[in-house]
């Protein structure tokens, strides 16, 4: 229970170390978002009087208060979870975040899911028939899928099964006009739409999942417990379950941790080629705008998706592993 | 195949100890290179992968040395007819783009940008997480917990999200500045991942005589502890450069890094945005830069899978048929390949 309390705390410890990285950033970076918002507000037309107020309006940061000051605004609109004002899309930066978030986060829980079943299932086939004709097959493939960056698989989808057949859509996480709810054409239209970036997004980590499951999986077939199972007689279901593909998916399991970061921030070409509305897309919006105040957010958002999404998979294996639970945190 | 690249590397060691005592420089010299440079050389060379791999790297090597002493013609709009086929026309072997830029040329012309880049990833982030792991690994104590703390802090920073904050206020043109700001917290992962084998080396028994004898700490980190890690530090050097290839070609595609001059990803995001994407005429114009940057990975991983097979124990017991148990630091040998 300690190590749970004390892993929690974590979280807000982290997210408090995140936020005032960004705020250095847009802060102290010489000529970083700051300088150029001015620079932009006054080509704008807004008189040089107004700028200051302008700026404290868009990202609730007093940029005459001293230094401390303009530190302790940006974390008291944090805790209220104001993070400003779009510039280009004149609306809360939290709203237009509320929106994406979702996305981006279906996206990356399915196709993360997907891709761990599919290379954990395609390893163990190939560590169990070693040598195989079809190990040898899948190795190569797999070798290949690695090299083969998942953007590229996102640009010959929409090329073949989005433009030339017109089989998917080509943007946008739903059909305009379909009510939202849980009604079966706002339903099919949510999947119709993810499907390819979530096909494009599950096929590039394959490759490596397999690739690892299928070297756990050898290692542990040539252990002496799985050897002593099956002196023991037990069934075959009961090796493969219980002592094979546990002792194989465990160590995976942790590298979880580190892959969810890896993939929340793939997101960001993900998106754009398929212009899924999700943080990533909102995020290259903001670049592309100049939109400090939504960049910041975005970037901030992600951060704690992952501070949080880490925290969870970190508490869960506690649940798998009992060894992690007994108080050691850095277990992996 | 790897019963055979045994051998070699034992004799490794016999000659290494037989030569310590007296040598001229010149002898010293021979020694290095075959222990360093001609050994591994046929090591490598016996695994097919590593050998289809070191081909397809060497290839990329000519490319940047075509550009580097202008072998080839430089990419300029209009020096040819407009999209014309890749192997219609063999002074335009790869076709040509919109504006009738020779395609080859394109991609001759960046290959020693992103070679450098890529080196550059590389070697930041597995230089990097190789100091920061040992050193914690090692020390152990307060400076352990302080370097852990501050990784953890670099891990729950989403990377790419990161480089593109960091790319739009310090616009970074030359390659090895690039290079390292794409890795620029990849370490952090790596570094937690070297420090847990780390910590299972320092409690073997040759480490603690050594530390016995009185051997001073970065002597012992040089000798007895990075040999070890070696062979797993190399596996994953090559999987940064595989990052630092995607996430730059990434970014230049969706347009965020600052275009010094053309590049594949740049060739990529100009096909994109000219509609190649529409047609199935042009859609070389789309494949000729993607296949650069597959083939680069593939090449990259193909040495590292075979660099693989020929370090990891694991793999080695099990083909030679014995049972020897292995630690459990193997498992994540292929960690970070999720990326």
């Amino acid at each position: 229970m300690n190590y749970y309390l004390r892993r929690m705390a974590r979280i807000p410890l982290t997210v408090l170390a995140v936020a005032t990285f960004t705020f250095g950033l847009i802060r102290l970076l010489p000529g970083g978002p700051f300088t150029q918002l001015r620079i932009q507000l006054i080509r704008r037309g807004v008189p040089v009087e107004q700028v200051n107020a302008r700026i404290e309006a868009l990202q609730n940061i007093r940029p005459d208060a001293p230094l401390w000051q303009q530190y302790l605004d940006y974390l008291v609109g944090l805790a209220q979870l104001d993070l400003g004002r779009s510039i280009s899309l004149n609306q809360p930066v939290m709203d237009v975040l509320a929106r994406a978030l979702p996305w981006t986060v279906f996206l990356v829980v399915t196709s993360t899911v997907l891709m761990f079943v599919i290379g954990v299932l395609i390893g163990s086939v190939q560590a169990y028939w070693e040598g195989s004709r079809f190990d040898q097959l899948t190795s190569g493939g797999s070798i290949f899928l690695m090299s083969v960056p998942y953007y590229i698989f996102a640009v010959i989808l929409l090329f073949f099964l989005g433009f030339q057949w017109n089989v998917f859509p080509t943007g946008d996480a739903v059909a305009r006009g379909v009510e939202a709810g849980l009604n079966l054409a706002y339903i099919t239209s949510v999947l119709r739409h993810a499907a390819l970036p979530i096909i494009a997004f599950t096929i590039g980590g394959i490759g490596s999942t397999a690739l690892n499951m299928r070297g756990n999986g050898i290692q542990v077939l040539g252990e002496e417990y799985v050897e002593v199972a099956r002196l023991r007689g037990l069934s075959d279901g009961r090796i493969a379950t219980q002592y094979v593909a546990k002792n194989a998916i465990l160590p995976m399991y942790t590298g979880l941790l580190l892959l969810i970061g890896f993939r929340l921030g793939g997101t960001v070409v993900l998106e754009q080629i398929f212009s899924y509305p999700g943080l990533g897309y909102y995020l290259i919006q903001a670049v592309n705008a100049n939109d400090y105040p939504l960049m910041m957010g975005c970037f901030l958002v992600i951060t704690v998706t992952l501070v949080v999404a880490v925290c969870i998979a970190d508490l869960t294996y506690g649940l798998i592993d009992p060894r992690i639970s007994a108080g050691d945190s850095d277990g992996y | 195949m790897v019963t055979e690249a045994d051998s070699p590397s034992e004799d490794i060691d016999w000659r290494s100890d037989a030569s310590a005592a007296e040598m001229s420089r010149r002898d010293q010299l021979e020694e290095l290179y075959e222990r360093l440079i001609y050994e591994p050389a046929v090591v490598a060379w016996s695994d097919t992968r590593t050998r289809l791999g070191i081909v397809i790297l060497s290839v990329y090597v000519l490319m940047a040395l075509v550009e580097v002493f202008g072998l080839w013609r430089n990419p300029d709009p209009n020096q040819a007819e407009q999209f014309l086929k890749p192997f219609q026309n063999w002074a335009y072997p790869l076709g040509t783009t919109k504006s009738g830029v020779d395609l080859l040329a394109l991609i001759i012309d960046s290959t020693p940008f992103i070679l450098l880049m890529v080196l550059a990833g590389g070697v930041w982030a597995t230089g990097v997480a190789v100091v920061v792991g040992t050193v914690s690994g090692y020390k152990g104590g307060r400076v352990d917990t302080v370097i852990t703390s501050v990784s953890d802090f670099f891990m729950a920073i989403p990377g790419l999200p990161l480089v593109i904050i960091l790319a739009i206020t310090l616009s970074p043109e030359n390659p090895i500045l690039l290079g390292v700001i794409l890795t620029i917290n990849y370490w952090a992962g790596l570094g937690r991942s070297i420090r847990s084998q780390v910590l299972s080396i320092r409690e073997a028994s040759y480490v603690e005589a050594a530390r016995t004898m009185g051997t001073s700490t970065p002597r012992i980190i040089l000798k007895d502890v990075l040999p070890n890690i070696m062979p797993y530090v190399m596996v994953n050097f090559v999987l940064a450069a595989r990052y630092t290839i995607f996430a730059s070609v990434g970014l230049y595609f969706i347009g965020v890094l600052p275009y010094t001059g053309q590049n594949w990803g740049v060739t990529l995001n100009n096909a994109y945005n000219s509609g190649a994407l529409f047609g199935m005429e042009t859609l070389y114009w789309l494949l000729v830069p993607m296949l650069s940057i597959v083939g680069l990975a593939f090449g990259l991983i193909l040495v590292s899978q075979g660099m693989d097979r020929i370090f990891n124990p694991r793999v080695r017991t099990r083909l030679t048929g014995e049972s020897e148990s292995v630690e459990e630091s193997e498992n994540e040998t292929s960690t970070e390949a999720w990326v």
